[in-house]
């Protein structure tokens, strides 16, 4: 399977209005593609939702060859389920009750109980990934959140900055690359050889990365310090460290200069060559989209109304009457 | 930091203290206030470095000194070993916060407060009213010291100085694990989510997860100062655990520098010896100058005043507290001096210093 990121018939409702309606989309491997669109034509709600923060009301995303994202099926059974085991435990204590058993066997039922029912409360809550899977063979589907979405290979920047404000460009990227450590607390609390290496590993990936987006000597500035056009750059140095397939990036050249747009066009382009990403990008600015997609898909009032390539696109007559009106008749 | 804690422990051993050593009630006062050292540290976890404002944090410290009152006493004709309790409280005392954070860890901000909040007035209500196993108001009493440890002599009144060397022992031991947790991958975590919850999901975090860990992490410190206050106050009753410990606890990590560990324990120290000490002592001086008005005032009585002034007078002038973190000290003031430097970047600054809303995530293309 060729295609990154397939969505089928997504459709988002806000109360009465209609964000995102029916949008089948394809993302190729290794493909630059851009959404457009006047504003209030639901791009960034698509992108929230392929991201898994919002919910669709209907449709499905799938991404890697896998359904992550739809309408939650069968959910109610979930809690169901987390029932069973403790249940089980308790009818068997009862049962010893009543044949007369010892008291100290009849607490040591009721406390296995609590501890079997909040275990699968945790597990439940932290919905690790063997217990998704679990649950999916069982049939039933939730839809992924946001962190699933990046242990399964998407990394996204924001429209209006989202970096840690108060930590330094270097710690934004690790944290970025969360998902990709494995040391966990007690590592850190013993701090084994293992924690170290691997964060010593992680700081010179994440220098890499700095670098990469010509951030090189700044690590130890606070994200807030740097400037507006850095601050971007670093963001989308913070999405690459969770190494992703998918890269999503929000109007990243909004509110830069002509010189650092063309510089970001630049990088975005080196991204594909280098990393080898399949990104997906939404843009104000027509000559960065027309510059560098391959694909360019056209949203309005949340319909898709056109897709193909740039010059399809700039001709059709149904872009240019979104973007300026219909011609007087 | 580790270092000046461990060696505080060795302190009274040397000149000037040298001289107080015979008088034990020194020992005994710092084993109670390492008490609330531990409690501060323990919600400084959870307040200074994941965020999450709990109100309900003596809850923690009830339930660790009950399960060491159940394990202890007369009442409940049991006699366990101490050391094993305190991990066992502790242990309890985590379960409880794992249960109590697991559902309701996806509330945010006001809504997880007022909840801790409940939790905080169910426990020694619960703890009041379930008569028949907690004999109500009065409490558990008659809980049994701790057996002699090797080199430290009787846990006794009369000699708090096991009671003492065993609380910096735990005090300094705490303090190492908390700094490796705060420097390593998880601490980062916690400041991400601190910093803005959806961009710290967006990057991968599972932020229940990793918020139920320093809840559970609190309630694991508390739980332990919970089961040594009980085994050297030997008694339990509802009434040690009420609102006010949450309180001047959250004071203390407040006054002392929220997210600085070492910072909120000497905030939590210095608290706590105003409090028994300095305020006892104003009693007995203004007492002794026998001027009709003064000696009339009982200090005590004005202790949450005073917490409620110098709160107040710490957000005014000193937001960051008395012993400032690195990180908060930036975030507070250096970027004042950024503004001033530059002028025409603070308004952008601004915008991004504040707490991201919710709606944030619409974007201005959304309606």
């Amino acid at each position: 399977m060729s295609d990154v990121l397939h969505a089928t018939k997504v459709t988002k409702r806000f109360g009465g209005l209609l964000a995102v309606n029916n949008v089948d989309f394809t993302i190729p491997e290794q493909a630059i593609v851009s959404l457009i669109g006047p504003n209030g034509a639901g791009k960034t709600t698509f992108f929230n939702i392929i991201a898994g923060i919002y919910d669709p009301t209907a449709g499905r995303i799938d991404f890697q060859g896998e359904t992550r994202i739809a309408r939650s099926k069968r959910a109610w059974l979930e809690p169901v389920l987390w029932l069973i085991v403790p249940g089980i435990i308790a009818v068997i204590t009862s049962l010893l009750a009543s044949a007369g058993a010892a008291e100290g066997t009849l607490i040591l039922g009721i406390f296995i109980t609590v501890l079997v029912l909040l275990a699968i409360l945790v597990t439940g809550v932290a919905r690790p990934p063997w217990y998704q899977h679990l649950l999916a063979r069982i049939g039933i589907f939730r839809s992924a959140r946001p962190n699933d979405m990046v242990v399964a290979g998407l990394g996204r920047t924001f429209q209006n900055i989202r970096l840690f404000p108060n930590m330094t460009a270097m710690e934004n990227v690790l944290v970025g690359m969360h998902s990709r450590l494995k040391a966990g607390w007690i590592d850190a609390l013993l701090s084994t050889p293992r924690n170290r290496a691997e964060e010593l590993k992680a700081r010179a990936r994440a220098a890499e990365l700095l670098a990469l987006v010509g951030l090189e000597g700044e690590d130890d500035q606070l994200a807030k310090n740097l400037p507006y056009g850095d601050q971007r750059r670093l963001e989308i140095a913070r999405a690459l460290a969770s190494n992703p397939v998918l890269l999503l990036l929000d109007e990243p050249t909004a509110g830069m200069n002509p010189n650092e747009t063309q510089q970001l066009t630049r990088l975005i382009g080196r991204l594909r060559q280098e990393l080898g990403l399949t990104i997906l990008l939404i843009e104000h600015d027509m000559r960065v989209v027309m510059g560098i997609s391959d694909r360019v898909t056209v949203l309005d009032h949340g319909e898709k109304i056109a897709e193909g390539t740039p010059d399809e696109v700039r001709r059709d007559p149904k872009v240019i009457e979104a973007y300026l009106g219909a011609p007087a008749a | 930091m580790v270092v000046i804690t461990a060696l505080m422990a060795f302190l009274p051993g040397f000149p000037p203290f040298s001289a107080i050593q015979p008088e034990q009630p020194w020992f005994d006062g710092f084993a109670n206030a390492g008490v609330f050292v531990l409690l501060a540290m323990g919600l400084n976890v959870v307040v200074g470095l994941a965020g999450l404002l709990d109100l309900g944090y003596a809850a923690f410290f009830a339930i660790g000194a009950y399960v060491y009152a159940y394990s202890n006493s007369p009442f409940s004709h049991t006699d366990l070993p101490f050391l094993p309790m305190l991990l066992v409280g502790a242990a309890i005392a985590a379960v409880f916060g794992i249960a109590l954070g697991a559902p309701t860890l996806r509330l945010r901000g006001d809504y997880l407060a007022i909840m801790t909040l409940g939790f905080g007035e169910i426990v020694p209500i619960v703890f009041l009213n379930l008569d028949p196993w907690t004999e109500g108001t009065n409490g558990i009493g008659g809980i049994y010291r701790p057996e002699a440890l090797p080199g430290l002599g009787e846990f006794s009144p009369l000699t708090p100085f096991a009671y003492f060397v065993l609380m910096a022992g735990i005090v300094t031991i705490a303090m190492i694990l908390l700094y490796r947790l705060q420097d390593s991958r998880i601490g980062r975590a916690w400041n991400a989510i601190r910093e803005d919850e959806l961009a710290a999901a967006a990057n991968g975090i599972n932020t229940v997860t990793t918020k139920l860990l320093a809840f559970a992490l609190g309630a694991t410190t508390a739980g332990l100062a919970g089961v040594f206050n009980a085994s050297k106050l030997t008694i339990v009753s509802p009434d040690q655990f009420l609102f006010t410990v949450s309180f001047t606890v959250l004071a203390m990590v407040i006054l002392g520098g929220m997210g600085n560990i070492w910072g909120v324990a000497a905030g939590a120290f210095i608290v706590f010896m105003i409090q028994t000490v300095l305020l006892k002592q104003l009693n007995t001086i203004t007492e002794g100058l026998g001027i009709p008005i003064l000696s009339n005032i009982n200090f005590l009585d004005y202790q949450f005043l005073l917490y409620g002034i110098a709160l107040v007078l710490m957000m005014l002038f000193r937001p960051e507290g008395l012993f400032p973190s690195q990180r908060r000290r930036r975030e507070l003031h250096i970027a004042e001096e950024f503004i001033e430097g530059i002028g025409d970047e603070a308004a952008l600054i601004g915008g991004m210093g504040d707490a991201p809303g919710s709606d944030e995530i619409f974007g201005p293309d959304q309606p």
